[in-house]
């Protein structure tokens, strides 16, 4: 019978770590659970469910800075950032569609380094992430990074916390950089683009700065509850523009004027639409929940030629850097034909059931002197494998 | 600060060590005379010299894997160095280590405007980056203040920032993807043209790791298109409380300016006396605030920080009104360190970072050391971001003065620490801030963090004596505690 711990305190998740790093008996990490169906499905002994060591320790809006336990709520986090009108800037995604779970915490978010539409202005979770306290899998405390921006005290082992899912440590408080919220946003619609990408490419190059530029196929925008895009009956490029208000008014005219002769038109989305629009981009609401996802992180001008060759179901993010692509099941989620397509770059099966994620690489696979360095670096944080054992691969 | 004992073996086999070397990287790439090695003896942390024991200068990724793998074999320890303008003494030789100069890699190999990225080799210097680039209107962000000198490579060797990474962030921000070399030969890519790397974030252990886990040989960096309009001002007050008070206000009203600059008294004299940039000489505080942006947004955002600054009682305001004019209000704060130069024969830069609003605080209990230390004390600091550059006045021909500059120092950054903020925002540990480690960092926190090194590098081959004050051999640290373990935590709910 797999064992449940629900710890309540960082002493208390030392403990359980150091029970199983004595017995050898592994781990799954856990904070609430919306997450599971990411990485390869582990199998473990027991079960750390971190939502009890939950709370934000530290809020300095001033500042520009929280800190929280690792199992906070993460609607708690952005409950207490709107009251002061500030916001996660990398836009972390709901797992409401992907995996069918609403929620999450704050130590999943950086866990996984969700990161969304915003991340090619202002960066991944990665990025916003300042330190951490951790238990590793030697059951030692250890921490690293701090609560300010600007900070080069030793390697910064937050990076390497950020999207490591468990593997390397038990978080059980991490601190971050937040933003104030953009006083307006709209959102340009190029309807029909001769060329995705050189539509994308002129918006990201602008020096309007635009905080998103997406892409949906006609077939998906017809999908959108934003009436703009879901009647426009061609493929719509989106393009978000943030700020204050008299800059976003110039900006969104400027856009258009840049936009309109690479398509057949351009409109223009006022706050709740954007608002929505971008959040379906974010969450990823148009896919059925039968298709096998993969996320692809490819170089931005190849993006969209890449999606089209992979014929499935797709949207673009990130200016053509991000692929969502959404496939019919099949065994092996199709794994050799979507990595073949590509050589730069790296694809994710996000989701797939269990069965099909234990028998292919879920992560992209590691060029031989790569891996043997990945494996070194996890030796020395987990050197049993106790900590979600084999969930990025390579157990 | 002591680097470790020097080992006499090594040194007793310098010549076969020369010769190896000479058998990579033939011709003029190997430098063994005292007098040419003497260029590579300290870096811009002037304190601290050591000739070191050979100095070679690779020109391809093969030939610093050779050398690595040659290292390796010889047991033989390796200083990498970009320019040496370092300023923690990361790139400080070692008697008995060879010092890997990137001083050849200068190609700009690919500039991709359509990805907004450029793939340059690590010899490149900051600024020649964005001059590739600025035809076309776009820029490298990071703008470290050495940027004419200092190298991409060192760059990510010490997670560079600058003026502008209060917006843009440091180097760790704008990169994309590097080629590296580790100490045993092997040649990784990390990133690349993508966004993010993939897999555990290896990109983001390296960048800022000193030039303790790899050798860098390939950089690729984002580049930004130039914002339309930059405009700067100049705001002065009565108290360090309400300069401090003004950024507070200007960052949590939501605007994050390009620039946030901070001076007090002692700075300001220095620079207006250096170079007229039309500092006011009668305020105790002096802000450079820098709006970049749309036109319309930078001539919003400049009416939004008049408001604010008149608010907290500002008691001079200038907007520039030229290009040239925002060129002379910079001018005074990029010379800085000349300036403070002009008024001491020596001077200690100091870089801690805090939060912004213990400002106050922190300087008060500055200016009071600098009475017990009998030390003069500037002070420039990056406000937007709580990066701290006090910098210390000693004249080096007094006996026992630099050792009292340190000492300050060192009080300095502990109080860093006090408050809530680190050692060093951006200009790295290397071995002046090595042995204050201990502040920041319990002994597991920091074996945690060596461990990684062991990764990279297994017999600490690269860069040792630097970071961290105590060296521990690999094996040692892979030694598990052994851990109570057998009770049934009887505190931890259970289902």
């Amino acid at each position: 019978m797999v064992e449940i711990f629900k710890p309540e305190t960082e002493a208390q998740v030392l403990e359980a770590v150091q029970w199983a790093v004595s017995n050898k008996n592994a781990l799954e990490i856990i904070g609430q659970g919306t997450k599971r169906g990411l990485g390869c499905p582990v199998v473990a002994k027991a079960v750390l469910e971190m939502s009890a060591v939950s709370g934000i320790t530290l809020y300095e809006p001033e500042e520009l800075v929280m800190t929280a336990r690792a199992g906070t709520p993460i609607a708690e986090v952005e409950a207490a950032l709107d009251d002061a009108n500030q916001m996660l800037a990398f836009e972390p995604w709901s797992p409401k569609y992907m995996y069918g779970c609403e929620g999450g915490t704050v130590g999943g978010v950086f866990a996984a380094n969700l990161s969304g539409p915003r991340r090619p202005l202002v960066g991944a979770a990665r990025d916003h992430m300042l330190g951490f306290q951790a238990i590793s899998g030697r059951g030692e405390r250890f921490k690293s990074g701090g609560r300010v921006v600007k900070n080069v005290t030793g390697f910064d082992l937050t990076k390497l916390m950020a999207g490591s899912m468990g593997t390397l440590g038990v978080m059980t408080e991490v601190s971050f950089k937040v933003l104030p919220k953009p006083e307006k946003s709209r959102t340009v619609l190029l309807i029909g683009a001769t060329f995705a990408h050189r539509a994308m490419i002129a918006a990201q190059c602008s020096s309007y700065e635009v905080s998103a530029v997406a892409h949906l196929p006609h077939d998906i925008a017809g999908r959108s509850s934003v009436d703009y895009v879901k009647n426009a009956g061609r493929d719509v490029t989106a393009v978000r523009i943030e700020g204050p208000a008299p800059s976003v008014t110039v900006r969104c005219q400027a856009l258009r004027d840049v936009l309109a002769p690479l398509g057949v038109s351009v409109e223009e989305l006022h706050s709740s639409n954007t608002q929505t629009l971008w959040a379906e981009i974010r969450d990823l609401s148009y896919f059925t929940d039968k298709k096998q996802i993969w996320r692809l992180s490819v170089t931005p001008s190849e993006g969209q030629a890449l999606a089209e060759a992979l014929a499935g179901e797709y949207i673009l993010d990130w200016a053509g850097g991000l692929i969502w692509l959404a496939l019919d099941p099949s065994d092996d989620a199709q794994a050799s034909r979507v990595r073949g397509a590509f050589t730069n770059g790296h694809a994710t099966c996000m989701r797939a059931a269990d069965d099909v994620r234990a028998r292919i690489d879920v992560f992209q696979p590691h060029a031989a002197a790569l891996a043997a360095l990945d494996g070194r670096v996890r030796a020395g944080f987990d050197p049993h494998g106790l900590l979600n054992p084999g969930r990025m691969g390579g157990g | 600060m002591k680097m470790p004992a020097p080992d006499q073996d090594i040194i007793a086999r310098r010549a076969e060590i020369i010769s190896r070397l000479k058998a990579i990287v033939p011709g003029e790439g190997v430098i063994s005379e005292e007098g040419e090695l003497s260029v590579f003896e300290c870096d811009g942390l002037m304190a601290y010299k050591q000739l070191p024991m050979v100095v070679v200068l690779p020109e391809s990724t093969q030939q610093v894997s050779d050398i690595l793998k040659a290292c390796s074999e010889l047991g033989v320890k390796v200083v990498p160095r970009g320019a040496g303008t370092g300023l923690s003494g990361g790139a400080l030789p070692l008697a008995d280590g060879v010092t890997l100069g990137l001083g050849k890699f200068k190609k700009i190999i690919d500039i991709d405007y359509d990805n907004r990225c450029a793939v340059v080799q690590p010899g490149v210097t900051n600024q020649a980056i964005t001059n590739a680039v600025m035809d076309q209107d776009f820029y490298y962000a990071p703008d470290p203040s050495s940027r004419i000198a200092c190298t991409i490579g060192g760059n990510v060797a010490e997670n560079a920032g600058g003026m502008h990474c209060l917006k843009y962030g440091l180097t760790t921000n704008n990169l994309l993807g590097v080629e590296m070399v580790l100490m045993d030969g092997d040649v990784i890519r990390l990133g690349g043209k993508h966004l993010d790397p993939g897999g555990l974030d290896l990109l983001g252990a390296v960048t800022g790791s000193e030039g303790l886990l790899g050798i860098i040989t390939e950089v690729t960096v984002r580049i930004l298109k130039k914002p339309e309009t930059q405009q700067a001002m100049l705001v002065g007050f009565d108290t360090v409380e309400a300069g401090g008070d003004c950024v507070a206000k200007i960052i949590g009203s939501g605007i994050v300016p390009g620039a946030m600059e901070m001076m007090d008294k002692m700075a300001i004299d220095a620079m207006q006396r250096f170079v007229d940039s039309g500092y006011p000489l009668d305020v105790e505080a002096l802000l450079v605030i820098e709006l970049d942006g749309p036109v319309a947004e930078v001539d919003f955002l400049v009416e939004r920080v008049k408001t604010i600054a008149e608010s907290v009682g500002s008691t001079f305001l200038r907007v520039s009104q030229s290009e040239d004019e925002r060129m002379q209000f910079w001018k005074g704060r990029m010379s800085a360190f000349p300036s403070v130069g002009r008024i001491s024969p020596d001077y200690l830069t100091m870089d801690g970072t805090i939060p912004r609003h213990r400002l106050p605080e922190v300087l008060t209990r500055m200016k009071e050391l600098s009475v017990t230390y009998g030390l003069r004390v500037a002070n420039v600091f990056h406000a937007g971001d709580g990066n701290l550059h006090p910098l210390i006045l000693y004249d080096a021909n007094q006996p026992g003065d630099l050792d009292k500059a340190e000492a300050f120092g060192s009080d300095i950054l502990k109080l860093c620490v006090e408050v809530g903020g680190v050692l060093s925002g951006e200009h790295g540990i290397g071995v002046e801030k090595r042995d204050l480690m201990g502040e920041m960092f319990s002994e597991d926190d920091m074996k945690q963090q060596q461990r990684l090194k062991c990764a990279f590098d297994t017999m600490g081959l690269l860069n040792p004596g630097k970071v961290y004050p105590t060296l521990h051999r690999c094996a040692e640290l892979g030694h598990m505690h052994v851990h109570g373990g057998k009770l049934p935590f009887p505190d931890i709910p259970r289902y």
